[in-house]
């Protein structure tokens, strides 16, 4: 196996250990290259942080790791995911079926699109239970009462065979947490789960995962592009672009202090109130198109410390201290400028 | 629509003077357990009441004038052609020689056709014919149509394309051509010639919504969402999908009924369709139309009955889509 050593060989503690993912998408402009060799690893307990842009690759990563990529046109061309050191991408699709949902659950960003409008939200989450479980009708209904009980929908049982527009966009998020909680997985993907919220209910619904998860010991993948959201409850952060892993650390030591341009743009970006008045910093330039990843290091484009040998040399994973890393050429450089 | 996103909670907490409930009000409402008793709604409020798509649908179908009366004139349709015999006492068949091409007398208000056969029981008995042929062919046609289009949709690959390939060479057959050439050859005088033939014709036409409509739905983030929590195909095709891509099917199929009954008419009518002994609308249109000078009455009595109904059908196509579909209003 050519694993890249990068992720060491830390021991078995890893719940999920992504290794070198790569992911296309097949279009009409020809193959994005939506992952390039991803690789990250999630211990149990521990919360990890995605971010990146728009078209960073941070969803298709998370679907590719479900197992519920769109294909055609999308397609897993290399790598592994090990989950509980088993392979997922060598497992047969109705095994994988069996740990979806109930091993491994997924969050959505939008709850009122992501629960059937037809069914009663008693019956979404009674069916975790009939699915994987086998479970009777009125058993699953009980334990569905429970979960809503759980994730604090108040009058639980007045309020089970409503249906998800007759609620409001919070409940509607803690009913999709209750439906990836319902079987007590491993590891919770969220993805963007509290976009479309307002912003007092953000916290909110962000509390209510940080406890279930810190109670069940799960892993959680958090998947945002809010740095806000990340700071409080990420233990580690990987943040993606064009489809890579550009900087991963601990988060206060990224916050501290970036070690790759890309990250440190994000952070200038950030509007903060001891630079009121002043005009706020951008990334200059548009993230690259999928489908035309530029050569050598794709953020040189619009990186202010570029070099000839970024334009050439695609950066590798550097060791930038204890538990982060950096894709970038002048890491160092980096890491003193921020100083 | 817009008074269902206002949570219980903040109705049952809008204490009078001040109406104006902040968003993030509402919000700390719900987060407090006890919040929001049951009492938010008493039985029978409007707010609480689950309102799907089915149940909006025929919340606004009842107060539509045009549905109540289609369905009035189809129901009574489906009744006589079980039980024909509740209006019409005499024999279709019962033919009086003597009466030929008679008009409207005591007892046979619609008059007697070329063979001195009694009209009205002959137009009563003739529903059966159309109401058979027309519900056996939408029924099988939509059956058809559905469960191979919803398939193709679903899966898609190569056997969408073969499907979709298939769909478009029986769309392109003529109708009336193909009915002359296939119908001709039978010599079955039951009506599932017909009813297969139109079934043949027809399925392309429900497997392209079918398939269509399966396609978005397959989109939705919560069949995304199901899939994700483990749910296998036929889960998420039957319960999942099926629901919410049945809509345009039931509507394209309820017109289809009514066009359905008139191809057979017209089949028949060309000598092609029901053949006699059976009595069609058809066959009695395409007899009396050589003595539509003479005797006018044997022609427009079965035409009259074969207009209401397919009407009848059609405006209650009509009357479902504008319910299921409140976009296309």
């Amino acid at each position: 196996m050519t694993n890249d050593g990068r992720n060491g060989e830390g021991g078995g503690t890893a719940l999920l250990d992504v290794r070198d993912l790569k992911v296309e998408f097949r279009t009409r402009d020809g193959v994005a290259h939506a992952v390039n060799g991803v690789s990250y690893r999630v211990a149990p307990g521990e919360t990890l942080a995605v971010l990146g842009e728009s078209g960073s690759g941070k969803s298709v990563t998370a679907q590719a790791v479900m197992g519920i990529l769109d294909s055609p046109p999308g397609r897993v061309t290399g790598g592994q995911v090990l989950f509980h050191g088993r392979d997922l991408l060598t497992l047969r699709r109705e095994e994988r079926r069996r740990i979806r949902g109930a091993k491994m659950a997924m969050i959505f960003q939008d709850a009122l699109s992501a629960l059937n409008p037809v069914l009663s939200v008693g019956a979404q989450l009674a069916e975790m239970f009939k699915v994987h479980e086998g479970t009777s009708r009125k058993e699953a209904r009980g334990r569905a009462v429970e979960l809503m009980e759980r994730v604090g929908i108040p009058a639980a049982r007045q309020r089970v065979g409503d249906y998800p527009h007759q609620f409001s966009g919070g409940m509607r998020q803690r009913i999709m947490i209750a439906m990836a909680l319902a079987l007590g997985p491993d590891l919770i993907i969220a993805d963007e789960p509290t976009t479309a919220l307002d912003v007092t209910v953000q916290a909110q619904v962000m509390d209510l995962l940080a406890e279930l998860q810190r109670e069940l010991t799960m892993g959680l993948i958090l998947i945002t592009h809010d740095l806000g959201v990340v700071a409080d409850v990420a233990d580690t952060i990987a943040v993606m672009y064009a489809g890579r892993i550009v900087e991963t650390a601990p988060v206060h030591a990224l916050y501290r202090v970036p070690a790759h341009p890309y990250t440190r743009g994000l952070l200038e970006s950030i509007p903060r109130l001891d630079h009121k008045g002043r005009r706020l910093h951008a990334i200059k330039g548009l993230p690259p198109s999928l489908t035309a990843i530029p050569p050598g290091c794709p953020f040189h484009p619009r990186c202010p410390l570029a070099q000839d040998v970024c334009r050439t040399d695609p950066p590798p994973l550097y060791e930038a201290g204890p538990g982060r890393a950096s894709a970038c050429h002048f890491w160092k450089e980096t890491l003193d400028g921020a100083r | 629509m817009p008074e269902s996103y206002v949570p219980k909670e903040a109705i049952g907490h809008g204490d009078g003077g001040t109406a104006a409930l902040a968003i993030g009000e509402a919000e700390s409402l719900e987060r407090r357990p006890s919040a929001a008793p049951p009492s938010a709604g008493p039985p029978g409020a409007p707010v609480g009441k689950p309102r799907s798509l089915w149940s909006d649908a025929w919340h606004d179908l009842r107060r539509n004038p045009v549905f109540v009366l289609s369905a009035l004139v189809i129901v009574f349709l489906v009744v006589i052609a079980i039980w024909p015999q509740l209006i019409a006492t005499g024999n279709p068949y019962r033919a009086d020689l003597a009466k030929a091409q008679q008009g409207s007398q005591p007892g046979h208000p619609f008059g007697f056709d070329t063979q001195g056969r009694d009209v009205y029981t002959r137009v009563v008995y003739g529903a059966r014919a159309s109401i058979t042929v027309g519900v056996c062919a939408t029924t099988g046609a939509a059956l058809l149509g559905s469960l191979l289009g919803g398939l193709a949709g679903f899966f898609g690959g190569w056997g969408d394309t073969l499907l979709s390939r298939l769909a478009d060479i029986f769309f392109g057959i003529p109708v009336i051509l193909g009915g002359l050439v296939f119908l001709s050859v039978v010599t079955s005088t039951t009506v599932w010639p017909v009813v297969g033939f139109i079934v043949l014709l027809g399925w392309p036409q429900v497997s392209r919504i079918a398939r269509g409509s399966v396609v978005t739905a397959k989109q939705n983030d919560y069949v995304q969402a199901a899939r994700a929590l483990g749910a296998g195909n036929g889960r998420l095709l039957l319960r999942h999908i099926a629901p919410n891509a049945v809509a345009p099917v039931i509507v394209v199929a309820t017109i289809a009924l009514g066009t359905y009954i008139a191809l057979e008419a017209t089949l028949s009518y060309l000598g092609a369709g029901l053949k006699p002994p059976t009595v069609s609308w058809g066959i009695d249109i395409s007899t009396a139309s050589t003595y539509i000078r003479s005797a006018p009455h044997m022609l427009l009595w079965p035409a009259g009955a074969l207009s209401i109904t397919v009407l009848a059908f059609i405006m209650l196509g009509d009357a479902v889509r504008d319910a299921l579909d409140p976009k296309l209003r």
